[in-house]
């Protein structure tokens, strides 16, 4: 397959919450190698950002994508209002679907009208939008397990197509106990990146992006690798790894059948 | 930007398979909408129901069977689309075409029925439901692909009612930024029960047939649709064009648009900004018109805002009902129709204008030529999109 000609794009912030991994200033020395992973759960969150209404209103999915980029935003001197955003989750929040399904399988249908407004598959994006009173264009995109990459790609076009700088969130949720079986994932997780096509001042990387046909990459250590395959949101890990090693690191992550995303990683 | 050719497309409504049935329509003057029930036993009212999606899809693609599957499928069908996108797989290879679908809700239709079917003693759904090729956003998209024989980049983008006016958008950007050459968009949209109940949960539902601009308009009429069309920027510049596109948040409200519609003006701005067209080059403006009460003048106020109150406007969705998901693609379609047919559509159904609207709505179809055409789609959560078609020169 011919490469791509995608300019480099610049991470200039990382924000993390998985379990074992309490944002990014603790987590680096884990995927660095520093520290052992252990098994942490993480304390339920309360996005800081969002006005009283809508915290209370927002569901799980939507607290796990803010935890990351409020994770990001704590350590980044940027003016989040000015970002665009990319918010890419495989399922969005398949706990409100549920109660949905539920309510019309019943002979009433009453369907909640809360839920409802938090069923688009766009509410964490449009809850950031109030949140970080941001009027630019904020997108939600869906890949299933390509999930993260898809929202790497749309970041990349708004950062070399439309000259944005971007706030990219994946994050996904478990599902409840009726859909475990159809969509296993293990774990609540969400990654942001704040990428621009130049460098800021605590700019962490830089990312050459191709596509390729080419085998998603795994990550040797056996509990960061069950954590990757655990949520969509997780295969951005190995990227992650490779900013906090240092250094240069070529990987793939998993985009959709036939194409998958090459990743150029190198040291700011 | 460089107005980037849309070299075909193509679209199924409830005005029929293909876009001459939607053309024909649209010149006739007749709605797709119907009085009835979507499924026996669920409220009635008004829809726009694509016929026939009762025969499941062929042999070789029972598992990915579902409602919006079939009607994507029906869609790709039509206008000698399938033989369009082989000629530009020959042209530039499958790796380097990107597929960009928008859709609300995908098929959620499927798990609709298996929750209905599902063993409630055990808690469980029944075998047959497959969640990765039906209920997940992403299902149209990964279909789309496989129907197609493409394998370059793809985005499945969800951003409720605005989903398949994005799609745009994000194939241009991606073709500029080098992440493919050429672009297959579309829309896909099944009738459900998850936005019927959902959106009548919130009292936007008319009882109604849905009556845009009208005084005493009581909300939508749901649609279903799907439609597609091939962005190439190599291909001839004679046929229509996008010209421009914009997108902005409100930053407002999860379900109800900013009342001052500075949004939706930001993304009709961002449109003819990178267009390079002034606002008085437009000659039509297909709203998203709706028919809730809050949208059409929320979206009056901003058309007004960015436009003042002489280009003529109007919504279609008294043809299509609102497709959701698949209404920036639809309404993508009519766009262009317009401009390649000299229309100008009238706002169905529309009884008594509101007369706190200021905007130039058409209350009779025009037959004129129409060069520039600027299509809105607004979203939950928000999220603005603008359009701006026309011919490239």
């Amino acid at each position: 397959m011919k490469a791509p000609e995608v300019k480099d794009l610049y991470v200039n912030a990382v924000g993390l919450a998985a379990p074992g991994l309490h944002g990014w200033a603790q987590a680096r020395q884990i995927l660095s190698g520093a520290q052992p992973w252990a098994a942490l759960p993480e304390a339920p969150y309360a996005p800081q950002l969002l006005p009283p209404n809508e915290r209370r209103r927002a569901p799980a999915g939507v607290r796990q994508a803010f935890r990351a980029a409020e994770d990001a935003q704590s350590a980044c001197a940027m003016d989040f209002s000015q970002l665009a955003a990319v918010f890419a989750s495989s399922d969005s929040d398949l706990t409100v679907m549920d109660r949905i399904n539920c309510a019309l399988s019943e002979p009433v249908r009453a369907v909640s009208p809360t839920d409802f407004h938090n069923s688009v598959h766009n509410a964490a994006s449009g809850y950031w939008s109030i949140a970080a009173s941001c009027r630019l264009p904020t997108t939600a995109v869906g890949g299933y397990d390509g999930s993260f990459a898809m929202g790497l790609l749309e970041a990349a076009a708004l950062v070399h197509g439309d000259g944005f700088g971007v706030l990219l969130v994946a994050f996904d949720v478990p599902p409840p106990p009726l859909l475990r079986a159809s969509r296993p994932l293990s774990c609540a997780a969400s990654i942001a990146l704040v990428l621009g096509d130049a460098p800021g001042p605590g700019t962490l990387a830089l990312l050459r992006l191709s596509l390729a046909d080419e085998a998603e990459s795994l990550l040797s250590d056996a509990a960061l690798e069950n954590l990757r395959q655990g949520n969509p949101a997780l295969r951005g890990l190995p990227l992650l790894c490779a900013i906090a090693r240092g250094g240069s690191t070529r990987l793939v992550l998993p985009h959709v059948p036939g194409c998958n995303v090459m990743l150029e990683v190198a040291a700011a | 930007m460089k107005p980037l050719a849309i070299s075909h497309y193509t679209v199924t409504t409830a005005c029929g398979r293909g876009k001459a049935a939607l053309l024909d329509a649209l010149r006739s003057g007749r709605s797709g909408l119907r009085h009835g029930q979507f499924e026996a036993g669920a409220m009635d009212g008004w829809f726009g129901a694509v016929d026939a999606l009762d025969q499941p899809l062929a042999p070789e693609h029972a598992a990915w069977d579902c409602r919006v599957n079939r009607l994507l499928a029906a869609a790709l069908q039509q206008d000698g689309f399938i033989p369009a996108v082989a000629a530009l797989r020959q042209r530039y290879g499958a790796a380097r075409i990107g597929v960009f679908v928008g859709t609300s809700t995908s098929g959620v239709q499927q798990a609709e029925l298996a929750y209905r079917d599902r063993d409630r003693s055990g808690g469980r759904l029944p075998d047959w439901f497959d969640y990765s090729r039906s209920q997940s956003i992403h299902v149209p998209a990964e279909f789309a692909r496989l129907l197609l024989g493409l394998g370059g980049c793809c985005m499945s983008i969800s951003t409720a009612c605005s989903s398949s006016a994005k799609v745009f958008a994000a194939a241009a950007r991606a073709i500029r930024a080098g992440l493919c050459d050429a672009a297959v968009v579309g829309g896909v949209d099944s009738l459900c029960l998850t936005t019927l109940y959902g959106f009548n949960s919130l009292q936007l539902v008319s009882a109604d047939i849905c009556r845009p601009a009208d005084l005493r308009r009581k909300g939508i009429s749901i649609g279903e649709a799907g439609g597609f069309a091939i962005v190439d920027p190599a291909a001839s510049a004679d046929g229509p064009a996008l010209l421009g596109y914009g997108e902005s948040g409100d930053a407002h409200h999860m379900s109800t648009p900013d009342p001052e519609g500075r949004g939706a003006q930001a993304a009709m701005q961002a449109a003819l900004a990178r267009a390079g067209v002034a606002p008085a080059a437009v000659d039509y403006i297909n709203l998203h018109g709706t028919a809730t009460q809050a949208n059409d003048l929320a979206e009056d106020r901003a058309v007004c805002a960015v436009f003042g109150d002489a280009v003529p406007c109007s919504s279609t969705k008294g043809w299509s009902g609102h497709t959701l998901g698949a209404a920036g693609m639809v309404e993508a379609a009519i766009a262009m129709l317009c401009i390649e047919h000299g229309l100008i559509p009238q706002s169905l159904n529309t009884l008594d204008l509101d007369p706190q609207l200021r905007g130039a709505v058409v209350r009779q179809a025009l037959h004129t030529r129409v060069d520039r055409v600027l299509s809105n789609s607004f979203g939950f959560g928000g999220s603005n999109c603008s359009l701006l078609f026309g011919r490239p020169a």
